[in-house]
């Protein structure tokens, strides 16, 4: 098999191979910085947390309106919004920490949408909602993904300097009368608006994966923010590309295989990464004088 | 009695109505969860001055700073700021409120000093990043600016965040616990430049634990205990017989306390407890 047999003949020859790549690029776009501010904010687990709770909306939009991307990605949007909002009104409110009433509302989130869906949808259903279709992105669903990225981007670069300095001290940022807060939901929003986007391409499960793994890894090559978003977003390419040519070579589903090679990605970082990695510690290297 | 001293000594710079920039306390009652953690405190920080707040643990002596800055409401009472604006009060945090391993180099830390006029989406000015600099050789950490803030000691750091304080310029500047785990020579040096601030005309008020300090460096002193034990001039506030009442102070949680009604007029000969501390 030649090298462009290999690399670049499945999207040559079919559409919605090209579809599917045009789509992972923009969502890994949009989820790596994403994921980096979580894994910052110390907040990896809360997509896990978010992409459960979108859960029921996608299922409410399904049984009303059936497969329509459109109404599963409304409906995902706003029991996503409702969550971020609900869990922040209590953490600010209560003695709540946000962890807890992020749990609290996600988990009768998710238990709605299972109930719903178990009810009134069917497992075919609830596999594709967990587990998604790249393979079946469409002309609408590329525009969707697309805005998303370009949504994405634009606030981080409008709110990046809030979002650090929320991130880094909190209280100077509110002792300056700096309004933090407003970074703070608009992130959780880009969040929501970012595992939406992922879930018809990844589903909700995977599109996690292709926020926090890029971004883990990063943590274990650079030390500086620009460098970290460089290196999260270029995992996230490379692995939605690799993922696909797997997935097609190999007659593979596509989110496992784009979400494993991510996984890659992260155990080369953990054995080998400049910062942390595993093989300095095997090495033993002598200390240096100063 | 010494914080009516304390008015007097300051009378000429503090006419009737509090000049601005000068920060007080009008009978500011502070809570968690309706428990009082500072309880009708009265007063003014002396302009100008360097005042010290001491107490013992769990005296109130933080969140009267938070209070002071605004990240805490008062439950009764008020905090006066003379007028001045947000940025004008700078304030620095005990260390454990910052997430020291985040990616930032020092400059970017430092140059936080310059919020108020790079704000959100600001230019940071040619100027601002020069005053940097220099801020960073006042503490002593010249050179530093591109290293990353994780890989600074507990001292170091507590050295930029002095730096971004120069940054800063603020009218009033507070300070919780600055010198806590630094070593002498970093303690020194960092209490030579809040002298400084004072000789440029600062108002500064800072939580410490060591009274040898307090009585070396700071003029002033508010004694906290919940209540405001003594407020004025450090000789005179410092003394056995304050310090044995300040740490007098009950350390158990009352959960069946009464509701306080200290502020209700006519009052009655008092049948709840706390008013009989004085």
């Amino acid at each position: 098999m030649s090298p462009y047999e290999l690399l670049w003949q499945p999207f040559a020859d079919f559409a919605f191979m090209r579809h599917a790549l045009i789509g992972c690029l923009a969502l890994a776009l949009g989820c790596a910085p994403i994921g980096l501010f979580l894994v910052l904010r110390r907040m990896s687990l809360m997509g896990d947390a978010m992409s459960h709770a979108i859960l029921p909306g996608a299922a409410i939009a399904f049984i009303v309106y059936g497969l329509s991307l459109t109404a599963m990605s409304i409906g995902g949007l706003l029991a996503g919004l409702v969550v971020v909002l609900a869990a922040g009104v209590v953490t600010r409110a209560t003695q709540l920490k946000e962890d807890a009433s992020f749990a609290a509302f996600y988990l009768v989130s998710l238990a709605s949408g299972v109930l719903l869906v178990s009810k009134w949808g069917s497992n075919v259903d609830l596999m594709h909602i967990l587990f998604g279709t790249v393979l079946a992105v469409d002309a609408a669903a590329l525009i969707f993904l697309a805005s998303v990225a370009s949504i994405t981007l634009l606030v981080l670069a409008l709110f990046y300097r809030a979002l650090v300095v929320e991130s880094f001290d909190p209280e100077f940022l509110q002792s300056m009368g700096g309004r933090g807060a407003w970074a703070h939901f608009a992130f959780l929003i880009l969040v929501v608006l970012n595992l939406v986007a992922g879930f018809q391409a990844l589903g909700t499960l995977m599109a996690v994966g292709l926020m926090m793994l890029p971004a883990a890894s990063a943590r274990l090559w650079a030390k500086e923010l620009p460098a970290l978003l460089a290196i999260a977003l270029g995992i996230a390419l490379v692995a939605g590309y690799i993922g696909l040519l797997i997935s097609y070579h190999g007659d593979l589903p596509s989110g496992p295989s784009i979400i494993l090679t991510a996984g890659l990605a992260y155990f080369v970082s953990l054995a080998f990464g400049a910062r942390g990695g595993l093989i300095w510690r095997w090495l033993g290297r002598e200390h240096l004088e100063a | 009695m010494s914080h009516a001293h304390h008015h007097h000594a300051h009378a000429q710079h503090a006419p009737a109505a509090a000049p601005r920039g000068a920060i007080a306390l009008r009978n500011l009652t502070l809570t968690y969860h309706r428990h009082p953690v500072v309880h009708h405190v009265s007063g003014q920080f002396a302009p100008g001055e360097l005042t010290a707040i001491v107490g013992p643990n769990g005296a109130g002596k933080s969140t009267l700073l938070k209070a002071i800055v605004g990240l805490m409401q008062a439950n009764h009472g008020s905090v006066e700021t003379g007028g001045l604006k947000p940025h004008e009060i700078a304030y620095l945090p005990q260390q454990a409120a910052i997430a020291r391993d985040f990616p930032l180099a020092v400059q970017d830390v430092v140059l936080l000093g310059d919020w108020h006029s790079s704000g959100w989406f600001g230019r940071v000015s040619r100027s601002a990043r020069q005053r940097a600099d220099e801020a960073l050789a006042r503490v002593g950490l010249a050179g530093f600016g591109k290293r990353p803030v994780d890989e600074l000691s507990a001292g170091q750091f507590q050295r930029v965040l002095f730096a971004r304080l120069l940054l800063q310029d603020a009218r009033v500047i507070l300070l919780d616990e600055p010198f806590t785990a630094l070593d002498a020579r970093t303690t020194a040096e960092l209490l030579e430049l809040v002298a400084s601030w004072r000789r440029e005309g600062r108002t500064v008020i800072a939580v410490l634990h060591d009274y040898e300090q307090v009585r070396s460096h700071f003029p002033h002193t508010l004694l906290l205990a919940k209540e405001c034990i003594a407020w004025g001039d450090t000789a005179t506030v410092l003394t056995q017989a304050n310090l044995n009442r300040a740490n007098g102070m009950p350390q158990s949680w009352d959960e069946q306390a009464p509701v306080c009604h200290r502020d209700e007029t006519p009052l009655p000969t008092p049948p709840h407890d706390h008013a009989h501390s004085h």
